[in-house]
């Protein structure tokens, strides 16, 4: 975790979105190293901005975003100040995305072959017939039935879970060395969601890829990653691998989702976290959980918290749980 | 696809007989005789008057002449002019390529100037360029045309003496007609100058008549963009590390092209019979202004199969488009 080079590190990035109401913060202050070859998953509710901060690193941010950070690097290169024609060099080759709508993330106008092909002529220049073979090799490797037929399909024409092999596929195409999975199996069936799981784990361990899956559910963290991240309200709050978080969570935001986990629940009913993420308008002044909290104090609510040491999975809390003595760490 | 075409067709069916019965039915509501009207000044007898009602058929019941007419053109016969006595069928194909030739060209540039300018204007959406052309775009919308044309004409061919005032052609070159469009009519001449002479006559009125379809198809390929630009798929393009130019030439315009087709179609369709005031302005002699004379003389052949006519065309370009939406969004063609 403390890998002297890692392949991903970001340091305070921040996102705002500028509304029609003034600056929104979706992003605040994250600090994240990724190593080389790691199943990190990072899992916070809808609007915790765990889409918006991989979408930064990406540069896929629509105009309205403003991205400030004291480091992004991929690999060694600055990602921050990149300009279009090396970050297109970059992007969609070394490091690929993909999203939750399977459905609509394929343009409908285009056969899967030319969308799949179209990332081989961009990065490799391979010719026609390369191309054509890679692209049924690709749709081998994700367990697509009868590839030379499908590449002539539409998307429309393939179900959810067939169209998100598609874009795996697309996403692995220039063998990449970091895949962000931003939510895969969301949109999709129960009995489809283990499959594209079981075929992102394959295919990390075959590509010994770097793989960053963006997640709401606990339960696919629990089958899927080695190092987990929780986030809320743009912020991280723990950091620690996910044996020793689902053993021992620190911040009691992570206990409190691992609370109301069905297999946890040690009651009929389940338990719940009472309130809602805070918005733009009602932004605590200390701690953003305080709110919502049943350890806050008013310590929590009008100070800001630190960040805990790694022996403590960095929470961001005041009071982590569990800690020998419920010191306050003053900055 | 053939089945899809097929089933288009059959709907002309319906539409055809609706058309001829409007048109049948409007000229007659207007007041005026058309006997009256050819008469003049010098007016004539009552016996007169009766004899030559019988010639026309008036005298007929309503629905008998409907009959007699509907009977006519389902063979083909439109009718002769009043006025000129020659076939309506044959007055309509000599004067229908002036108007083609210049509803073409004026298609062709309000599409080539306002489809680059709508995507441009969508990617730097909010930027100089976006709202410059989108208050453009209102201006030359609401525009009176024959105002804007009588502009034209007093800077471009009065002040500056660039162009022609009206006409198809200089009286200095004649030759056969022997498509019927000046363009090529004129190269086939092989007479030096004659083509330069046809272009220079075009540029005004092609001017005038795209106007409108520029500003409507500049500002519905904006608003189609802008749409297509916000979905998934074009964030997935950029995840590819695509450049901008394929991302909006590409995947995003061949997108914005649907509701885009079906503005152009519109748009084919009010040029054909709209062109009325920009042949009034430049003496074009094309199919406008032989409606609007036709009109005026009370007319009936000639408005009935001229208006059915007109019809005809748009309906042919409607099925156009519909065959060129089942080619870009291929969701229609795989149904």
């Amino acid at each position: 975790m403390s890998d002297p080079t890692p392949l991903l590190r970001i340091r305070n990035l921040s996102v705002d979105f500028t509304t029609s109401s003034g600056l929104f913060r979706a992003v605040d202050g994250i600090d994240l190293d990724v190593a080389s070859g790691e199943l990190l998953a990072i899992v916070g509710e809808s609007g915790s901005g765990k889409s918006v901060s991989m979408l930064a690193v990406m540069g896929l941010l629509p105009w309205t975003a403003k991205i400030t950070a004291d480091e992004i690097t991929f690999d060694g290169t600055d990602l921050r100040n990149l300009s279009g024609p090396a970050r297109r060099r970059l992007i969609g080759r070394d490091m690929a995305m993909i999203f939750q709508e399977p459905m609509s993330s394929l343009n409908p106008c285009f056969t899967i072959g030319f969308q799949l092909k179209e990332a081989l002529r961009q990065h490799l220049g391979l010719n026609a017939r390369d191309r054509h073979a890679r692209a049924i090799e690709l749709l081998e490797m994700v367990g697509m039935p009868d590839p030379e037929r499908r590449l002539k399909a539409f998307p429309f024409q393939l179900s959810g879970g067939m169209n998100q092999r598609v874009m795996i596929a697309m996403a692995i195409a220039c063998r990449p060395r970091l895949l962000i999975a931003d939510e895969p199996t969301t949109a999709l069936d129960v009995t489809i969601q283990a499959q594209i799981l079981d075929l992102l784990t394959g295919l990390q361990n075959d590509t010994g890829m770097t793989l960053i899956l963006i997640t709401h559910d606990m339960g696919v963290v629990a089958e899927t990653a080695e190092r987990v991240c929780v986030q809320y309200a743009g912020q991280k709050v723990e950091d620690q691998p996910v044996i020793d978080l689902f053993d021992h969570p620190y911040h009691p935001y992570t206990a409190a989702l691992l609370a109301a986990l069905p297999e946890r629940a040690t009651e009929r009913r389940l338990p719940t976290i009472p309130g809602t993420v805070p918005g733009a308008f009602d932004r605590p002044t200390g701690c953003l959980f305080s709110p919502r909290c049943r350890f806050a104090d008013d310590t929590c609510r009008g100070t800001q918290p630190p960040v805990q040491p790694p022996a403590l999975g960095r929470a961001r809390c005041h009071y982590p749980i569990g800690a020998t003595t419920p010191q306050k760490v003053t900055q | 696809m053939l089945r899809y075409f097929l089933g288009r067709l059959l709907t002309f069916i319906p539409t055809f007989i609706g058309v001829t019965l409007i048109s049948f039915a409007f000229i007659r509501v207007l007041p005026g005789d058309p006997i009256i009207v050819m008469a003049g000044e010098r007016g004539l007898t009552e016996e007169r008057y009766q004899e030559l009602s019988r010639q026309f058929g008036f005298d007929q019941p309503i629905l008998l002449q409907f009959w007699d007419y509907l009977t006519g053109v389902l063979q083909g016969d439109l009718g002769q002019s009043y006025v000129t006595k020659k076939p309506v069928f044959d007055e309509f194909f000599t004067l229908f390529p002036a108007t083609l030739e210049l509803s073409v060209c004026a298609i062709i540039l309000a599409i080539a100037l306002g489809l680059p300018a709508g995507v441009i204007a969508a990617v730097y959406r909010g930027k100089f360029f976006d709202r410059a052309l989108m208050s453009t775009a209102l201006v030359g919308y609401s525009m009176p045309i024959f105002w804007w044309a009588l502009l034209l004409i007093i800077v471009f061919s009065g002040n500056l003496g660039w162009t022609p005032v009206s006409g198809r052609i200089d009286l200095l070159y004649y030759f056969d007609n022997t498509t019927g469009f000046m363009l090529i009519d004129s190269l086939l001449s092989g007479q030096s100058g004659a083509f330069t002479s046809a272009v220079r006559h075009l540029i005004l009125p092609t001017i005038v008549l795209a106007t409108i379809p520029l500003a409507v198809i500049a500002r519905q390929t904006r608003s189609a963009m802008l749409e297509v630009l916000s979905e998934d798929y074009i964030r997935t393009a950029r995840a590819k590390g695509l450049s901008p130019t394929r991302i909006n030439g590409l995947h995003a315009l061949r997108n914005a092209m649907i509701p885009v087709i079906t503005v152009i179609g519109l748009s084919v369709g009010t040029l054909l019979a709209g062109a009325i005031l920009t042949e009034t302005i430049f003496s074009w002699p094309g199919i406008g202004k032989w409606m609007v004379d036709s009109i005026f003389r009370r007319d009936y052949p000639v408005v009935q199969g001229g208006l059915l006519m007109i019809a005809l065309m748009v309906m042919i370009v409607n099925l156009t488009v519909d065959l060129l939406y089942s080619l870009i969004n291929p969701k229609i063609r795989h149904r």
